[in-house]
């Protein structure tokens, strides 16, 4: 059984000035998952990651990392980690493969350029590794701050928003990627404007919303259990919705022979079974069935009331 | 001791000083020449000797102190503003690095580049003008002492500076007014009596008194006070890193 690799309690952080940025977090990882923290802007997911790794200075409350406290233990929480920052800080004027190598050693490895070597390539950056940073595309410098972060071989990786601002390919790419090092064990969490991000990559979902979580739950089963479906069933002739709407969540097609049920898999209950049969008695033809699912996006809006 | 983050910071340092080394040696180092050809040879010719020693030769301390002291807070703040700046400074506090690594990895940097400004500057000196070294060991380490303790305030300077003007605004408007006006150029024996006591509560005075010491065995101040003042900046300085890293000043929200 998989154990919990980080352990959130209680975990509070109010700044300075009296703004309250995350109250009482409640939350566990499982080694060896992809967990997406969504929330709209200001909603906490970067103060979360920056009090796990140390950046910022936690109110109250524990956080263990490998079992260790992220405080009297940092030495070996933040060994484990690996953080890809939102914001793209690079020394300007270093090279690619230098920047890299700090990061390995600052994280307390020694030079390992075979290692160096694969990671660039994975990134698609050893053709560029004799580059200057301020030589690079945008996207360029986010796969370097990704080849930073992997460069000590963290067992954890946190994304904060990874695919802002970047192409389609390379989204695609850091997906491609965040599966692989998933298959190798690596602990993945990951936060992200892109829901459907989540929805392609994620083992669960944790929405926080004004700097609590709101809900936290396996993909599969959130979109189970919120997840509402639109099936649209086209018949041979036009039909008297009236027959069928005192039974059903119903409503009659723009076409006037075809039936739109909103269903959910949470129900459990036999309506549509008891609608087929209904079409049927009334002898008409099902020419055509679609589905429509809800998305994930739309399940965040419902959740944090927008 | 996470000896790998303290090797590659210093080494990042280095390599920085390196790219720019124009900049960073050249440059202090053709001015102090300057000053050596207006002050020493130019000027200096038409001077007094000041306690058996030319005038040339008498500047050759402060000087240095004065080349080394800027150059230590102008290093030292700038390696560590420059992170807060651009904002890679997260990667440091999210490493597996305590202060004290950071610390030593950033000073030491800056020691070498100054110890090495030093050094350059006194070889030049050497050809300038006649320099006897009585106490050398005592020359160095005194020499040390100060590129430490000024790196550390410029470490403070950094961490307090929240642009780059902040990080010019203490060397220009109170260290280089303290360096000149605590005998880099004069013995503060021929100030009248009320200025020699307002000068005492100069702590540079001190530092140049004891340098000044370490080449020609006579000094304004008894050599002790000066060890001692050094060692008290020294460890103030330390003592406030050690302040603003316990309480994230400035660095951590």
């Amino acid at each position: 059984m998989s154990q919990n690799i980080i352990q959130i309690s209680h975990l509070s952080k109010t700044y300075k000035d009296g703004t309250v940025a995350l109250e009482d977090i409640n939350l566990n990882i499982t080694d060896g998952e992809i967990i997406a923290l969504l929330g709209p802007n200001g909603a906490g997911k970067t103060t979360l990651i920056s009090a796990i790794c140390g950046i910022t200075n936690i109110s109250s409350g524990k956080v263990t990392v490998g079992g260790h406290d992220v405080i009297e233990n940092y030495k070996k929480t933040r060994a484990l980690i690996g953080l890809v920052p939102q914001e793209i800080a690079l020394q300007p004027f270093e090279k690619v493969i230098d920047v890299v190598r700090y990061s390995r050693n600052l994280f307390g490895c020694a030079n390992d350029d075979a290692h160096i070597e694969k990671i660039l390539r994975r990134l698609l950056l050893w053709d560029k590794k004799d580059k200057r940073i301020v030589e690079l595309s945008g996207g360029m410098k986010r796969r370097v701050i990704i080849a930073k972060a992997l460069s000590h071989e963290p067992k954890i990786l946190f994304l904060d928003e990874p695919t802002a601002g970047v192409d389609v390919d390379l989204r695609f790419d850091m997906w491609e990627l965040i599966k692989k090092l998933r298959e190798d064990g690596t602990t993945i969490i990951l936060t992200t404007h892109y829901i459907e991000e989540a929805e392609e990559i994620a083992d669960r979902i944790s929405i926080i919303d004004k700097g609590k979580i709101q809900l936290t739950e396996k993909k599969a089963e959130l979109m189970q259990r919120l997840g509402k479906k639109v099936i649209n069933i086209k018949l041979d002739q036009e039909i008297d919705i009236q027959l069928f709407s005192d039974e059903y969540n119903l409503s009659q097609g723009p076409d006037k022979a075809s039936i739109i049920m909103h269903y959910s898999d949470a129900k459990k209950d036999d309506s549509l079974d008891r609608l087929l049969v209904k079409i049927k008695k009334g002898k008409y033809k099902i020419l055509n069935i679609e589905t429509d699912e809800k998305s994930l996006e739309e399940i965040f809006l419902d959740v944090v009331g927008k | 001791m996470n000896f790998y983050a303290i090797k590659a910071i210093y080494v990042f340092e280095m390599s920085r000083t390196l790219r720019t080394l124009i900049q960073s040696i050249a440059s202090p180092v053709i001015s102090t020449v300057l000053y050596f050809i207006v002050f020493g040879s130019a000027i200096g010719s038409r001077m007094e000797d000041i306690s058996d020693v030319s005038y040339g030769s008498f500047i050759v301390p402060g000087l240095i102190l004065l080349t080394v002291c800027l150059q230590s807070i102008s290093n030292a703040s700038f390696s560590i503003y420059f992170p807060k700046f651009i904002g890679s400074i997260n990667e440091l506090l999210s490493a597996p690095v305590s202060y004290l690594e950071l610390v030593i990895g950033f000073i030491s940097a800056a020691v070498t580049k100054s110890m090495t400004i030093g050094l350059i500057i006194l070889i030049t000196a050497s050809f300038l003008v006649d320099i006897e070294i009585r106490h050398p060991i005592w020359m160095v380490c005194i020499l040390f002492l100060s590129c430490v303790s000024f790196s550390l305030m410029g470490f403070i300077v950094g961490i307090w500076a929240r642009s780059f003007e902040q990080i010019t605004i203490i060397p220009d408007l109170i260290i280089t007014p303290l360096v000149f006006l605590g005998g880099s150029f004069y013995s503060i024996s021929l100030l009248p009596d009320f200025w020699q006591k307002v000068t005492l509560f100069n702590p540079v005075v001190y530092l140049i008194s004891g340098f000044r010491w370490a080449f020609f065995g006579n000094a304004d101040v008894y050599i002790g006070y000066s060890i001692l003042a050094i060692l008290v900046f020294t460890f103030t300085c330390m003592l406030i890193i050690w302040r603003i890293f316990k309480t994230g000043y400035r660095i951590k929200s």
